[in-house]
């Protein structure tokens, strides 16, 4: 590598040459920043101010950067500099538009810039150039595990996208569920009446794309690697194994009805006249083939009146059965109910609901089937009584507010779905008390909860065989962000398996989870990360000689990215890491490291900042911010004019989870009289980017409070503040009410050593 | 089937909606309704206790197959025609004049309540106002402040008396019109075609006899 130049550019635009003194800011660039060049520009992000850096970069061999004008968010097209290491100093939405245009505040203004090109100067100074990831695996076709409506679409779409599929099937014939049905629920103008399940017309597609493998009777045995180099192990019919190279891979393997079998008190299995919605299928199937009435079971007569039973062991307070709503049921039920109504007009049909949830256009779909007189009741059913070759149907009705029933040849069950997911790996449990810092005690205990006994994925992942699951057994979802996101990077689920859905939905989502797929594997192809940090071309790199394997890291990497080699050390796999440093935080010796981001550059910035002694009256507050929401919602006060205190200085950090305590003990031994963590919501309702980062971060700041005592230091010092992107107005208020806190205590005692 | 069975057994079946689809005026909108409640929340009558049924459970009334409590029930009679229900009605379902078409075919088939106050007003509008084509206020008021008796008939004139004199006053009412003078139409031959007309219209939409009220 060439030899290292920096350079400082401090930009005068957007009134920051009105408002600062920038001469003094160059001032310090040089002196305290140390840089070999520093330059003032009127307009930095405007062509001749791009061109001015490029320039250095070219013709005076600048290596590293510190670009002091606007936040690291704004501009990142003008700052665009691959080939060189680069901080921003926030001199505007951190600075400027956050303290008030009035003398008294000038001085306390400008120190703020002051620091910020401090910090600038110090960060970039720690940094290096990515040189990418050399493991970088390049295949790009994909696997889609499953032949049901999902799989086949999200082949048939990743397929016209131009890329190879290899499409596997457990069972003998491409169609799923949908291919047993006598029709599906409309997906067209007028939405009145049920069409075509159109699984021949996919299959068909299929058969007759050259892009698309179709292994039948085949399942996973072995996924190896990594996104861009997975070797798939397919077991197939004749009992061999097949070999194929895969770039990403999406599971989609659906559902099984809720077995019936567990709702006695509605009659299932007692008499064959009560059946599951599957079971009216194919006596609709049966019917229709043979050109007769859909007949009752017990002895062939035609089906005079049928009842349909909704929720039947779905949105169970109880525990017993389901918790969850199925989502397509009440409309399969509106159009079951139609098949009768559609044949014969005077055969009575009753549907039984407590909430009629019908998605998409179902809303008019329902209209159509009131339409055609199917009745519609609002009412909990008891009991399905057998009663010769009929049934008595006991019920509440909620409208009429009585006990009452109905009296029905058929009755039909909507059952709902449990998903297909495979084996339950839930590896970490929620954090058990630990020892304080180090030690292997401190981790997350890893527990295995139930397993089921077939996995699906068949991973050689140490976190276990299957992607984790999220709720009810479905599939992993970054549910409220990023639906098709799974914590096993360039694995993607798609369709019921990952929530309950219809076709049309389940359509839908295999065809934004293709898309996700051939993102993973294109990026994966260029070392690049996926999803959320996609395009950064950093890795985490580890420092073997200084790891204890104390397995922190292997475990808390919210994404399964690191294995263990044989000598028992931390085997990164590049390219199913997303680069949230959680590994670099939870690192007792700090020997996991990125090269623009580690315990060192934030380090050095928290060691940049001109700590005034106890005497100025002016404390030092740190921020340490989540760069997906708390700091962009710093940003946004900042464009709104939300003013904050002008004695804290924040630094971005990629997660809570990459925080290492080491910078909250350096930063109170370096006279700082607080510290403010700003990080997602965790938990059940998580809204971290990284999944589980913020959760295993607030864990390891649990211990903080010690250490605090430790330096006979009030524990309110350090305070974990939980911030989304939408706090903007309500952020400010916060930051003050801290500020005012610490300025209720005595100035740190550290300060000056 | 004892005649208990007989009903049970009707429940929720669609006889009886479908005789409501054919008897009733708009009778074919009772199936549409999504039980939503917005009706009879918006209902102001339901706010006097008046009510046994207001519209949306008359509707699930219908679909339950509950005949006898539906044409006998006096919810029908008590809707005041505000057109609350019908302008709220998020299925566009016309309620008002579903109602006065349940009650009306009630009537016509000899099951409304009886004595129901607001069935004989409308009764006695309709055989006042159709008689010679206008009404005839001082008849009219005479024949509902009589209806429970001489005394109260005279209570109620006494109490309202001040009320007349200033209609008297104003123009607004005629104390002729007592004995059988006062305001007439033009021809009331003509009105007495249009309404036969208009009966006969009615009867032949409905595919039945016309023999109607
Ligand atoms: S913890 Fe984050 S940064 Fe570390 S290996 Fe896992 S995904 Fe990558
Ligand atoms: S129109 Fe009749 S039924 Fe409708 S809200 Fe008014 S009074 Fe009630
Ligand atoms: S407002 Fe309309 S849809 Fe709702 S309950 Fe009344 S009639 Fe039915």
């Amino acid at each position: 590598m060439a030899e290292t130049k920096t350079a400082a550019y401090i930009c005068k635009g957007c009134e920051l040459g009105v408002r600062l003194d920038t001469a003094a800011l160059a001032k310090v660039a040089t002196k305290s920043g140390k840089m070999n060049i520093v330059r003032e520009h009127d307009f930095l992000c405007s062509a001749d101010g791009v061109a001015m850096i490029r320039n250095d970069i070219d013709n005076e061999g600048v290596t590293h950067a510190a670009i002091c004008a606007c936040s690291r968010r704004a501009k990142t097209e003008a700052f665009n500099f691959p080939t060189i290491a680069m901080s921003r100093g926030n001199l505007r939405e951190g600075v400027i538009w956050i303290r008030p245009d009035t003398e008294e505040a000038r001085e306390t203004t400008q120190e703020m810039a002051e620091d910020y090109v401090r910090m600038a100067c110090a960060e970039v100074k720690a940094m290096t150039v990515p040189p990418g990831n050399q493991k970088t695996g390049t295949v790009k076709t994909l696997l889609v595990v499953g032949g049901g409506m999902s799989g086949m679409t999200a082949a048939l779409e990743a397929s016209k996208a131009g890329y190879k599929v290899v499409l596997v099937e457990k069972t003998g014939a491409l169609g799923g569920w949908a291919a047993r049905l006598h029709k599906r629920v409309p997906t067209r103008e007028p939405f009145k009446s049920p069409e075509d399940n159109g699984v021949a017309d996919l299959i068909a597609r299929i058969e007759a794309d050259a892009n698309i493998k179709v292994y039948l009777n085949a399942t996973i045995a072995k996924t190896d690697g990594a996104p861009g180099r997975f070797k798939v192990e397919i077991a197939v019919e004749s009992g061999g194994i097949a070999q194929e190279d895969i770039g990403a891979i999406i599971q989609a393997t659906g559902f099984n009805l809720y077995d019936a079998g567990k709702l006695p008190e509605f009659a299932y299995g007692k008499t064959p006249n009560v059946v599951d919605q599957a079971g009216l299928e194919a006596l609709a199937r049966a019917a229709a083939a043979e050109g007769k009435p859909i007949c009752r079971p017990s002895d062939g007569q035609p089906v005079k009146s049928v009842v349909f039973v909704q929720c039947a062991g779905q949105r169970d307070a109880s525990g017993t059965h389901l918790q969850y709503c199925s989502g397509f049921c009440c409309n399969t039920s509106i159009k079951q109910a139609m098949y009768f109504k559609d044949s014969n007009p005077d055969i009575d049909t009753v549907v039984l609901f407590t909430d009629l949830r019908t998605p998409g256009n179902g809303e008019d779909f329902y209209r159509a089937a009131q339409n055609r007189g199917v009745i519609f009741s609002k009412g909990v059913v008891s009991q399905v009584v057998p009663n010769g070759n009929a049934c008595t149907v006991k019920f509440k009705d909620l409208i009429l507010n009585e006990d009452t029933q109905a009296e029905a040849d058929l009755v039909v069950l909507a059952t709902g779905v449990v998903p297909n997911s495979g084996v339950n790996i839930e590896a970490v449990a929620a954090p058990a008390e630990g020892d304080g810092e180090g030690g292997e005690g401190d981790a997350p205990k890893e527990v295995v909860a139930t397993i089921k006994p077939e996995s699906i994925l068949n991973l050689t992942y140490r976190q276990g065989p299957d992607m984790p699951q999220f709720k009810h057994g479905f599939t992993d979802s970054h549910f409220i962000c990023f639906p098709y996101e799974t914590r096993r990077t360039g694995i993607y689920s798609a369709g019921p398996v990952r929530r309950p859905m219809d076709i049309a939905q389940a359509q839908e989502d295999a065809t934004g989870a293709a898309m996700k797929a051939i993102q993973a594997m294109e990026n994966a192809g260029l070392g690049k990360a996926a999803h959320p940090r996609a395009g950064d071309l950093s890795f985490p790199t580890v420092r073997l000689e200084g790891c204890t394997q104390c397995k922190r890291c292997t475990v808390e990497c919210p994404f399964g990215a690191i294995d263990e080699d044989e000598k028992r050390f931390p085997l990164f796999n590049e390219s199913r890491c997303r680069r949230c440093g959680t590994c670099m935080g939870a690192c007792p010796v700090r020997v996991i490291s990125f090269e623009n981001y580690s315990v060192n550059t934030v380090g050095a910035q928290i060691k940049a900042v001109d700590v005034p002694d106890e005497f100025a009256e002016k404390p030092r507050i740190l921020i340490l911010a989540c760069e997906n929401d708390a700091y962009p919602a710093l940003d946004m006060a900042g464009m709104n004019r939300h003013e904050y205190d002008p004695y804290v200085r924040v630094i971005p950090v990629r997660c809570l989870g990459s925080v290492n305590t080491i910078w909250i003990t350096d930063a109170l031994n370096g006279g700082y009289d607080g510290v403010m963590l700003m990080g997602c919501k965790h938990g059940e309702e998580y809204q971290c980017h990284f999944v589980k980062g913020s959760e295993l971060g607030r864990y390891r700041l649990s211990k903080v409070g010690d250490t605090l005592k430790g330096m006979n230091l009030e524990t309110e010092r350090v305070k974990d503040l939980e911030v989304a992107i939408t706090d903007i107005a309500t952020l400010p208020q916060k930051i003050n009410e801290y500020a005012e806190l610490i300025k209720s205590f005595p100035p740190s005692p550290f300060k000056g050593f | 089937m004892s005649d208990l069975n007989q009903q049970m057994a009707n429940r929720y079946k669609n006889n009886f909606l479908k005789e409501i689809e054919e008897q009733a005026e708009m009778g074919e909108w009772v199936k549409m309704c999504m039980q939503c409640g917005l009706c009879s929340g918006s209902c102001p009558t339901n706010f006097q206790a008046g009510w046994d049924h207001p519209p949306q459970e008359i509707f699930m009334m219908i679909r339950a197959g509950k005949r006898d409590e539906v044409l006998s029930s006096g919810s029908m009679w008590m809707c005041t025609s505000c057109y609350n229900c019908y302008v709220r009605c998020p299925r566009k379902v016309p309620v008002t004049h579903v109602m006065h078409g349940i009650a009306e075919y009630a009537y016509r088939i000899g099951r409304a309540p009886k004595n129901q106050p607001t069935q004989h007003l409308s009764k006695t509008f309709w055989d006042n106002a159709t008689k010679h084509g206008r009404v005839n206020e001082v008849k009219l008021t005479q024949s509902l402040y009589f209806k429970d008796g001489i005394g109260a008939g005279i209570k109620k004139g006494l109490e309202m008396k001040d009320v007349a004199l200033g209609l008297v006053k104003a123009g607004r009412l005629n104390p002729l019109e007592a004995l059988g003078m006062g305001h007439k139409c033009k021809d009331v031959d003509g009105i007495h075609k249009m309404l036969a007309k208009a009966r006969e219209l009615e009867a032949q939409r409905k595919g039945r006899d016309n023999k109607g009220a």
